[in-house]
């Protein structure tokens, strides 16, 4: 690929990648969550791939290392439903509570306080982290051999 | 801790399908033992469930509430609710039973291939599929678990990537199952555009049969008739089951049996106060005796071993569409239901689990010859009774079943189902028993050329196949021989809960509301 | 009273569907299959519209008369699961291609 898009790639990844956890971490407060947060960020990959070719994207984010956060990602996720398993599964015992997220919100109208939600920012976490390993995957594994 | 039990069915699954790469990558063996360690597990919570719910009455599971059967604290229902009743407990136990037997024999039957954990990985992800969609409550949570069910499938089916025709065939079957899906996806838009409602027990007290409600039920079981295999839309059927490996035809057969349940559960339970069900219980009876016919019609020609079977699969069926759908059909009339209905009935969801245990013998079978020669051409095959004994009586046993003679579990259920139907309607029981008579036709003529006759002189050296994948087909026939002598402990113990479940919907709908 | 979303709704599902029926290109099926699940997540998504209404978040809303927001999670779900469907279909025609040279469905491997 050109100097052009070269440069402009290195220029525009930092803002994409920000952009990206922006709209994963505020996931119960503004419309997106962990899906669209971590398409945002395997844009980046995918932009990677097509400026400077497979092997220099795949030489410090190996394809076993991706693997490896997928995994991670989503036996997370499963591991956070257990915890609430004193009610039932998925209990959302978090919320309303003091603790890690846990600050108490009314019904109706508000600003949008961070500090809410109980468990939902948490598992939007380990959801955007697993789309983004999978789907940066399916790109690189489905790219040609040869640029 | 089991008031839990009917989440950890559908949780426990996939957390050990996400963790198998992890256990690939520190040993294989680790890897075994952590697959049938998990199965095993599963196995034992299924029983605990089917103790309880057999025994006592319809348990619910609400995700996410202060404790468990908090289904509705406004007066409807809301949050995903997960609901085991007799039949739901039925087919779990022959789906999760099956993956076990599956996974023992797959270990000495993979493991010359190179990715072997993402095969055991996938075969766990179909489990957790089948398991949800068995249990699920409401009409959303059957869709994601029917697609989660067919991608998992797609992946297996494709497994021998060295081969140009499983690559097309898994082609061929995700394009039916995604349109399929899309189908069930428009009509669960149609009913909760109309009713506000996403919860079976909730819209089946509400429903009041629009015309938009008619196009929804059409819809519903278009879709889920493209995912069992019922003619006219069998056509990926030989495909897929032909060019998969043996063990993957084998869980297939179960996971298109689980869409034939759902179609069930749309006809008895969601639409359960349809005035006129006559016509949906014959729709379900043509498909049922064309399914039969063109299945055994169209196996007699094949020459390919597996395909063969698969084209039975097809023809069985349209014998579990015919019971059930001869229930349906009488439903209204007392009289005759409690005459030769509910027997209908029960010879239908009988032959539900038999299919599940004597065509997966069959399949293994097949798996067995192919590991060994290498070969799936019949033509090429001949005289292997000699070198493979213990393999030539389990397919003795396995087609004797399939064309219902005594005293194998085949005659059982399908007695049950001659005497009801004979009584319906004559000239649909005479087609059932001519079908039978084609299918063991065309079996004898599968072990006449691959086990009998002379041997081929690159075939002269081949061995017994290895004990596990040995252990596995003796385990599935000592429940055909079982179930065949005493069928009358599991009729009354599994069957007819089961069948009496479908017919008094009411219980369902009250366990919620 | 015309109410275009729906029309549009019912255009794209023939679409797709005429497409998947009489065209003999793979890429040409997988593109029918994305059309088709187009049509039907739009179908969900205009189920959910009210007259007047905002979108349904609480953060900084104007005023309480919102949308239905039960479908647009359920139309979230769905577009997730097409993805997977169409990633996997791609992968499917790249081997396709490798082992047959060609992408018509007119050329196939399997006998009958």
């Amino acid at each position: 690929m050109s100097k052009i898009v070269k440069t402009i790639t290195s220029l525009v990844s930092l803002p994409i990648i920000v952009f990206g956890l922006y709209i994963i971490s505020h996931g119960h407060l503004t419309p997106g969550g962990g899906f669209a947060g971590g398409a945002i960020i395997a844009t980046f990959i995918t932009l990677l791939a097509v400026a400077f070719g497979k092997e220099i994207t795949g030489r410090n984010l190996s394809k076993q290392l991706l693997l490896l956060s997928e995994s991670l990602g989503i036996l997370t996720f499963i591991i956070l439903g257990f915890f609430g398993l004193s009610s039932t599964f998925f209990y959302n015992f978090l919320a309303n509570s003091g603790e890690i997220f846990g600050r108490t919100i009314l019904f109706g109208l508000n600003p949008g306080y961070i500090n809410s939600g109980g468990m939902i920012p948490l598992m939007n976490l380990a959801v955007g982290l697993e789309v983004f390993s999978a789907l940066s995957l399916i790109i690189l594994l489905m790219s040609k051999e040869n640029d | 801790m089991l008031e839990h039990c009917l989440v950890l069915l559908i949780a426990v699954p996939l957390l050990a399908a996400f963790f198998t790469p992890l256990a690939h990558k520190i040993g294989e063996k680790l890897r075994n033992w952590w697959v049938l360690f998990s199965l095993v597990s599963i196995q034992f919570l299924v029983l605990v469930l089917a103790k309880n719910v057999i025994g006592g009455d319809i348990q619910v599971y609400t995700l996410g509430a202060e404790f468990p059967s908090l289904t509705s604290p406004a007066g409807f229902p809301i949050r995903i609710i997960l609901e085991a009743d007799a039949i739901a407990v039925f087919m779990a136990l022959i789906s999760v039973f099956a993956a076990l037997v599956i996974s023992i024999y797959s270990l000495r039957f993979i493991e010359k291939y190179k990715s072997t954990d993402k095969y055991y990985a996938l075969l766990l992800i179909l489990t957790a599929g089948m398991l949800g969609l068995i249990f699920s409550g409401d009409m959303f949570t059957m869709f994601v678990f029917l697609e989660l069910l067919s991608i998992a499938s797609c992946g297996l089916i494709a497994f021998y990537v060295h081969r140009g025709e499983s690559l097309e065939a898994a082609f061929k079957y995700i394009v039916i199952s995604a349109v399929a899906g899309l189908m069930i996806l428009f009509s669960v838009g149609f009913l909760y555009a109309q009713y506000g409602l996403l919860n079976i027990a909730a819209i089946s007290s509400a429903l009041e049969f629009t015309f938009l409600d008619i196009v929804a039920l059409v819809f519903l079981v278009a879709g889920f008739a493209m995912k069992c295999g019922a003619v006219p839309l069998h056509l990926w059927v030989s495909d897929a089951y032909g060019e998969a490996p043996a063990p993957i035809s084998a869980i297939l057969v179960i996971a298109s049996q689980v869409s034939l349940y759902a179609l069930f559960r749309i006809s008895f339970t969601l639409f359960g106060a349809l005035p006129l069900k006559e016509i949906l219980g014959w729709l379900v009876i043509i498909f049922g005796v064309l399914s039969m016919f063109i299945g055994v019609t169209m196996a007699i020609l094949q020459t390919d071993i597996k395909r063969l079977m698969a084209y039975h699969a097809v023809s069985q069926t349209g014998y579990m569409l015919l019971g059930v759908g001869v229930g349906l059909a009488v439903i209204g009339n007392t009289s005759a239901l409690d005459a030769f209905g509910i027997t209908a009935m029960e010879g239908g969801v009988f032959h539900i689990m038999n299919h599940a245990i004597y065509q997966g013998l069959l399949f293994l079978t097949a798996g067995a010859i192919i590991y060994r020669t290498g070969t799936k051409d019949l033509n090429k095959m001949g005289g292997l009774a000699k070198a493979m004994p213990f393999t030539a009586i389990f397919f003795l046993l396995g087609s004797f079943a399939i064309s219902g003679l005594p005293p194998l579990n085949g005659f059982a259920s399908k007695l049950l189902i001659y005497e009801s139907v004979f009584r319906f309607s004559p000239l649909l029981s005479i087609i059932a028993i001519l079908v039978s008579i084609l299918t063991l036709a065309s079996f004898v003529k599968v072990f006449y050329l691959a086990f009998l006759g002379s041997t081929p002189a690159k075939f002269q050296k081949i061995k017994e196949v290895p004990k596990s994948m040995g252990l596995a087909m003796g385990i599935l026939a000592l429940f055909i021989v079982l179930f065949g002598l005493f069928p009358n402990i599991v009729v009354d113990g599994l069957v007819s809960p089961a069948a009496r479940a479908l017919i008094e919907q009411f219980q369902y709908i009250n366990a919620v509301l | 009273m015309i109410s275009f979303p729906f029309i549009t709704v019912i255009i794209l599902i023939s679409m797709g569907f005429f497409a998947l029926v009489f065209k003999k290109n793979l890429l040409k099926l997988v593109m029918a299959i994305h059309i088709m699940a187009s049509g039907v997540n739009l179908f969900l998504i205009t189920l959910g519209y009210r007259q007047g209404g905002v979108a349904p978040i609480f953060t900084n809303a104007p005023n309480l008369n919102m949308v239905l927001p039960t479908v647009q999670a359920l139309t979230l779900t769905s577009i997730v699961i097409n993805i997977a469907i169409v990633a996997l279909m791609l992968s499917l025609i790249i081997l396709i291609y490798h082992h047959c040279g060609s992408l018509d469905t007119r050329k196939r491997k399997l006998k009958q």
